[in-house]
């Protein structure tokens, strides 16, 4: 299946914006460290659509994404989900509603791989002790979403960096999430499985009504299968919008300082990202940056 | 072995580990210096004629020592098994954060003052163990949490402060209470009164019944506290409701029995390589194992060298360590 047909299978028409939107408002968030300010920012992004967090590192892409989780209270601004100011939300619910799949996850015991995507029930437990049947359905589903089945009983200690981000995004969808945050999914995983993955996340977006935001470094994939991008450098977002308004040689280049030329994709055509090595053929350079 | 954690598979297993604990206990009943046969235990057990030889040695000598016994070997085996989940660390034992050192001090403190103090000897180590709970919390707190290492830290330089401590107390107690306190140190179940057992029962049984509520907390904590906040845990809160209980089955076992080492180490590791890492399963394993353990024990301390009694912490000590090799080379972490 290629990357077209599986975009033009998907494509869906965004909602329309409303004062309580069913949609995630990130309204003029401030978030500050020590030594690095993020914001203001402000984005919205609706279920059936795909967002990617763009830009250099220490940019504050992932600042961004914890703040819209609802786990980094932001000293300004609001962030809500479907009309509900997600810092105000007990911890418990929030976890029903916002799934983050970060980058950096710990691998402490030896979990088997369906006790570790298991665990994404526990906010559905509540009063419970014991997993029900509906969540084993839930954890089978989210094993068969993220390619796993065939490993559901290996140990999470004997699998490969690109199995274990499978299983941790399988996890993550194990929640049920209205909300679905992903911080480099894709980051140890061969090209198969990048697009894979994203198909995936483009599917459930638009057949569950999840709303997607993910951080990544692979700007083509982004190009590919985002609806919005927003590209964000030192702490704010300089550009949000479609691929072809955002992907410009010329803005990328001083974003990321390096030359970087943007052409097409001759499949489908949609920006793609190509480094300037070598001395430029001037001509081929021009072309690029009006493509 | 990894079985998953439902509740058939929970009943499964508190019901075979329930009759290891029944077996265990019939074997302490029966074997000691004096050896009793099945019927002679069961009649001790039932009789009525409180003269008998027998109810005398089963109720009145062996029953509430092999009682204490259960408990002590429960409470350490729970109080490992969850330090060793709160401090992310399978080296973490119930002693690793100083309580016992805390106990061992309010111990010998009351043996060193003497007359009425002496005589509230369980009642100071007690004290101590909570005293020592309390101050390492406090140490141990990094915004408002605590941060598995710095608890640790702050645990085994409380322990090693004490330990000093304890060497100086005891240079200034007469030769006589030294050697009954280096033998209490290692674990001593003998001086046990129906009291004692009164009172540590619903105890630690109530610790222990709490620890299970938060055992599927416990299981997502694991992941890493960021992971677990982003489950919806509420990471602080569970992490000194767990450091309270576990400092409170610690405390009340090492005042009565005196520092039983390995156990709390051992317990939770066996019963992990048999049932897996969740607490849903694994803290029944711990309750019922340790105190099959430790009853076994205790009856080896009292039979293997009769009528002397080997200090029992020797004994889960010896016998611990190959059971453990063993099994490490069989199954695999």
């Amino acid at each position: 299946m290629s990357i077209r047909t599986i975009r033009a299978k998907y494509a869906t028409r965004p909602a329309p914006v409303q004062a309580a939107c069913a949609c995630l408002r990130v309204d003029t968030v401030v978030y500050r460290y020590p030594h690095f300010e993020l914001g203001p920012a402000t984005f919205e992004a609706r279920p059936g659509e795909l967002v990617a967090l763009v830009g250099p590192n220490g940019s504050g892409k992932t600042t961004l994404l914890e703040v819209a989780s609802g786990h980094l209270k932001p000293s300004q601004g609001f962030v809500s989900l479907d009309g509900d100011d997600l810092h105000r939300l007990p911890p418990a619910t929030r976890a029903r509603r916002v799934g983050l799949a970060r980058q950096d996850t710990p691998l402490l015991f030896p979990f088997t791989v369906r006790e570790f995507i298991r665990h994404g029930r526990h906010p559905h437990l509540r009063g419970r002790l014991f997993e029900a049947s509906e969540d084993e359905e839930w954890v089978q589903w989210a094993l068969e979403q993220a390619s796993l089945t065939r490993l559901a009983g290996r140990r999470v200690t004997e699998i490969s960096g690109g199995e274990f981000q499978r299983a941790v995004l399988a996890r993550t969808l194990a929640q049920r999430p209205r909300l679905l945050l992903l911080d480099e999914p894709t980051a140890n995983l061969d090209i198969r499985y990048q697009i894979e993955i994203l198909a995936l996340l483009r599917r459930l977006s638009a057949t569950e009504g999840l709303i997607v935001v993910l951080v990544t470094h692979e700007l083509n994939l982004a190009g590919e299968m985002a609806d919005r991008i927003l590209l964000l450098e030192d702490g704010r977002v300089v550009r949000q919008g479609p691929p072809e308004e955002v992907m410009r040689a010329d803005e990328l280049s001083r974003v990321f300082n390096t030359r970087v030329a943007v052409d097409r994709n001759p499949s489908s055509g949609r920006p793609r990202i190509t480094w300037v090595t070598s001395a430029p053929d001037a001509a081929g350079l021009r072309r690029s940056q009006q493509g | 072995m990894s079985l998953p954690a439902t509740r058939r598979n929970v009943l499964i297993v508190v019901a075979g580990l329930t009759l290891l604990l029944m077996l265990a206990t019939l074997a302490a009943l029966a074997f000691g210096s004096v050896h009793l046969s099945l019927e002679e235990v069961l009649s001790g057990l039932n009789g009525s004629d409180a003269a008998s030889r027998a109810v005398i040695i089963v109720r009145e000598l062996r029953l509430p020592r092999v009682l204490l016994a259960g408990l002590v070997g429960a409470a350490l085996a729970v109080s490992g098994t969850v330090l060793q989940a709160l401090l992310r660390n399978p080296l973490a034992d119930p002693y690793v954060l100083g309580i016992s050192s805390g106990a061992a001090l309010g111990e010998i403190t009351a043996l060193w003052l003497g007359g009425l103090w002496a005589a509230a000897a369980p009642l100071m180590a007690f004290g101590g163990a909570m005293a020592t709970m309390t101050w390492v919390y406090l140490l141990g707190r990094r915004r408002g949490r605590l941060a598995s290492y710095t608890l640790l830290l702050a645990g085994v330089i409380t322990a090693s402060f004490l330990s000093a401590v304890i060497l100086f107390v005891l240079t200034l107690l007469s030769t006589r209470d030294v050697r009954g306190t280096a033998f209490w140190l290692m674990g001593d179940l003998s001086v046990v009164t129906n009291a004692r057992v009164g009172i540590l029962a619903p105890a630690i049984l109530a610790a222990i019944v709490g620890l299970y509520a938060l055992a599927k907390h416990l299981n997502v904590l694991l992941l890493g506290d960021s992971e677990a906040a982003h489950l919806g845990v509420p990471v602080a809160g569970v992490e000194t409701a767990v450091f309270v209980l576990a400092s409170l089955l610690t405390g009340l076992a090492v005042s009565v029995s005196g520092a039983i080492g390995y156990l709390g180490l051992l317990v939770p590791h066996v019963g992990r390589m048999l049932v897996g890492s969740d607490h849903r399963l694994l803290l029944p394993t711990a309750a019922l194992g340790g105190a099959s353990v430790l009853i076994l024990s205790d009856t080896l301390a009292r039979t293997v060298v009769a009528p002397l009694e080997l200090p029992v912490g020797a004994v889960t000590a010896v016998a611990g360590a190959p059971v453990f090799i063993y099994l490490l080379r069989r199954t695999g972490p």
